[in-house]
């Protein structure tokens, strides 16, 4: 039983490829999750529940399809993947950044929904006491909108955060399985199912899939209570 | 201190057609639910671009549809205290009431948080949350909010209407003092006769949108057609008076007004205060003689002017009392047994006790007034306050 925990530098190298990767995409999609958040729960335009079924898509898509579109779209050929990396030399496929990329395109409709929620919530009426004291509309944003939603967006976070620790399908139909690179814990669990004597490993990487994915839980808790409390009590 | 508006705006079926100049140090905007005052408060702070018209204060145009100008509200520079509060629940209390005070420009910044802690009495609550205070403190402290960003005129929507009586007799000396002390205009919107004939130095009545009447509140409060139905047991004359002395040894406050001497409760007041007094009709009894052995200590010489018939059993009685028009609201039993007509003599009586804090305040003619005719002084204020403490004096 001894060393039974212990786990192999290419499984540590798994572990924190998945750390950062779930941490790029929660962090990378925030801005932009906010932005459509407050578009979608604030205005009325033509075309809203286009924008909407757009963002809700890859919730509801097989994940190897939408792997298979940013395969299409981001991949080095794709029209997308072909100007970024012509122009900026951005490369999407086969590296980590393309896993980040199809995490957060995955835990997307997750955040915004979060937040969209707790937008939704805000009483409209402190912005608009804020305004007759001179806060102009980016002012009140800032000053009271955003603290209002913050335990929205928390919440919004640690979901993607959590899809992006779990993301399979769409990362490895996007980015493949390379060790070292695109190997994430999901794919680096699977990949020990399918050979011999892997169950050892299997078995030790879903542990640490356990351990992280409930301490990103207790910390978004944590944090939650601690906004709240700010906010309602004394 | 000069408020001009001239608006028109259409909200689904209601129309807003207002027109008013008002130069009151509080402007009350007077009338049953439904009538427009939010509506029309809305439209001065800017929180609703009106169809047509033209909004100044001060010789500041805010809104002229006529020439494109509508100053947007967070430039407006207009104090806003809201029925409900609207305390910002993720700060606390000196951080809500420094928010304005940081988007006022430096060189605008007229009102410091000391004042506004003294005037309103809340500096014992800076460091707490929105979410652990009382409806008044709530109150006292959105109040101080709109203050600290140096407004040029205050907007205040019924902001006593959602607490109860206790709690609105703890606020009303507070805005009393705001009328008398801060140099800042003020709107007051009310569908509250007590709180209107209490504060408002003009009143502007609304009835579906319009002006129904605009004026000196002693006027138009005392047209009762003008006094919403729900109001009307509130309804009655509102008349200014003078404190000429208190009585120590019954706890007791003359006040000298044109109709005659009224005795009141003790009032907590320097003697030569103006006083306002509403003489609700509800409170008023009619004796066609002399009345003899009665406790009322108030009865008032005159003559009845107009009668009027208000429902099956109740009439109400305008009685004239050395130009003074008091109304009393009696059965038509009592008119007809008493033989009331106008033109005959009458005596107006009124219980001392019906003059109360719900009826009398500090009026607001008593700044300017003060000192040009003080009357006789009280001689010995602290024994006074000691033999009636507590009862009937104001705060």
């Amino acid at each position: 039983m001894e060393g039974w925990l212990h786990l192999s530098p290419e499984e540590w190298t798994a572990v924190r490829l998945s750390v950062r990767v779930a941490t790029v995409a929660m962090l990378a999609s925030l801005p932009i999750g906010v932005a459509v958040a407050y578009l979608l729960g604030r205005y009325k335009f033509p075309g809203k529940s286009i924008v909407d079924g757009i963002v809700l898509l890859p919730l509801i898509l097989p994940p190897v399809v939408t792997g298979y579109l940013l395969l299409l779209t981001f991949g080095r050929r794709g029209p997308v993947g072909s100007f970024l990396a012509e122009q900026f030399g951005i490369v999407f496929s086969f590296r980590w950044t393309g896993a980040a990329l199809a995490c957060a395109v995955m835990g997307f409709p997750l955040m915004v929904r979060a937040i969209r929620l707790s937008i939704e919530a805000v009483d409209r009426r402190l912005e608009e006491a804020a305004g007759t004291l001179g806060a102009n509309p980016l002012w009140v944003f800032v000053f009271v909108t955003l603290p209002l939603i913050a335990p929205g967006i928390i919440a919004g976070m640690i979901l993607c955060f959590a899809k992006a620790m779990g993301e399979f399908g769409a990362t490895i139909t996007f980015v493949s399985n390379i060790p070292g690179e695109t190997q994430t814990l999901p794919s680096a669990i699977y990949t020990f199912t399918q050979v011999p004597g892997g169950e050892a490993g299997a078995l030790r990487l879903t542990l640490v899939s356990i351990a992280i994915s409930m301490a990103a839980l207790m910390v978004s808790e944590l944090m939650a209570r601690w906004v709240g409390r700010k906010i309602w009590t004394e | 201190m000069t408020i001009e508006v001239d608006v028109a705006h259409r909200l689904g079926a209601f129309t807003l057609e207002v027109r008013f100049t008002s130069q009151g140090r509080l402007t009350a905007f007077f009338g049953p639910s439904g009538s427009g005052k939010t509506s029309l408060v809305n439209v001065i702070g800017g929180l609703i671009r009106p169809d047509r018209g033209r909004i100044a204060v001060d010789a500041t145009t805010l809104t002229d549809t006529a020439s494109g100008i509508f100053v947007p509200m967070h430039r407006r520079r207009i104090g806003y205290v809201f029925q409900e509060g609207r305390l910002f629940p993720h700060l606390t209390v000196r951080q809500n009431l420094m928010f304005g005070r940081w988007f006022t420009p430096p060189q605008e910044r007229k009102v410091e948080l000391e004042t506004v802690l003294d005037l309103l009495g809340i500096g014992h609550l800076l460091h707490r949350r929105p979410g652990g205070l009382s409806g008044g403190e709530k109150q006292r402290v959105a109040i101080g909010r709109a203050l600290l960003a140096s407004p040029r005129l205050l907007l205040m929507d019924e902001p006593l209407a959602a607490l109860d009586e206790e709690r609105k007799a703890e606020i009303l000396p507070f805005i009393e003092r705001l009328r008398d002390e801060a140099n800042i205009p003020i709107i007051y919107v009310s569908h509250s006769l007590a709180e209107v004939s209490r504060l408002a130095n003009s009143v502007v009545v609304l009835h579906n949108g319009r002006v129904a009447a605009a004026g000196d509140p002693a006027e138009v409060l005392s047209r009762s057609e003008l006094v919403p139905q729900d109001a009307v047991e509130e309804a009655g004359a509102v008349i200014e008076a003078r404190i000429s002395q208190h009585d120590i040894e019954f706890g007791l406050t003359m006040l000298q007004s044109n109709a005659g001497l009224l005795r009141a409760p003790y009032l907590d007041l320097p003697a030569g205060t103006i006083v306002r007094v509403r003489i609700r009709a509800r409170d008023v009894m009619v004796a066609n003689a002399p009345p003899l052995g009665l406790s009322a200590l108030n009865v008032l010489a005159g003559k009845v002017i107009e009668l009027r018939t208000s429902g099956e059993s109740v009439a109400e009685v305008a009685i004239d009392c050395n130009g003074v028009k008091l109304w009393a609201r009696l059965t038509r039993k009592s008119v007809e047994t008493l033989g009331l007509k106008p033109e005959l003599p009458v005596f107006a009586i009124l219980k001392s006790v019906a003059l109360d804090k719900g009826t009398l305040g500090k009026s607001p003619l008593s700044e300017n007034l003060r000192g040009a005719d003080l009357g006789v002084r009280l001689q010995d204020e602290g024994l006074a306050r000691r033999l009636v403490q507590g009862n009937g004096g104001l705060p």
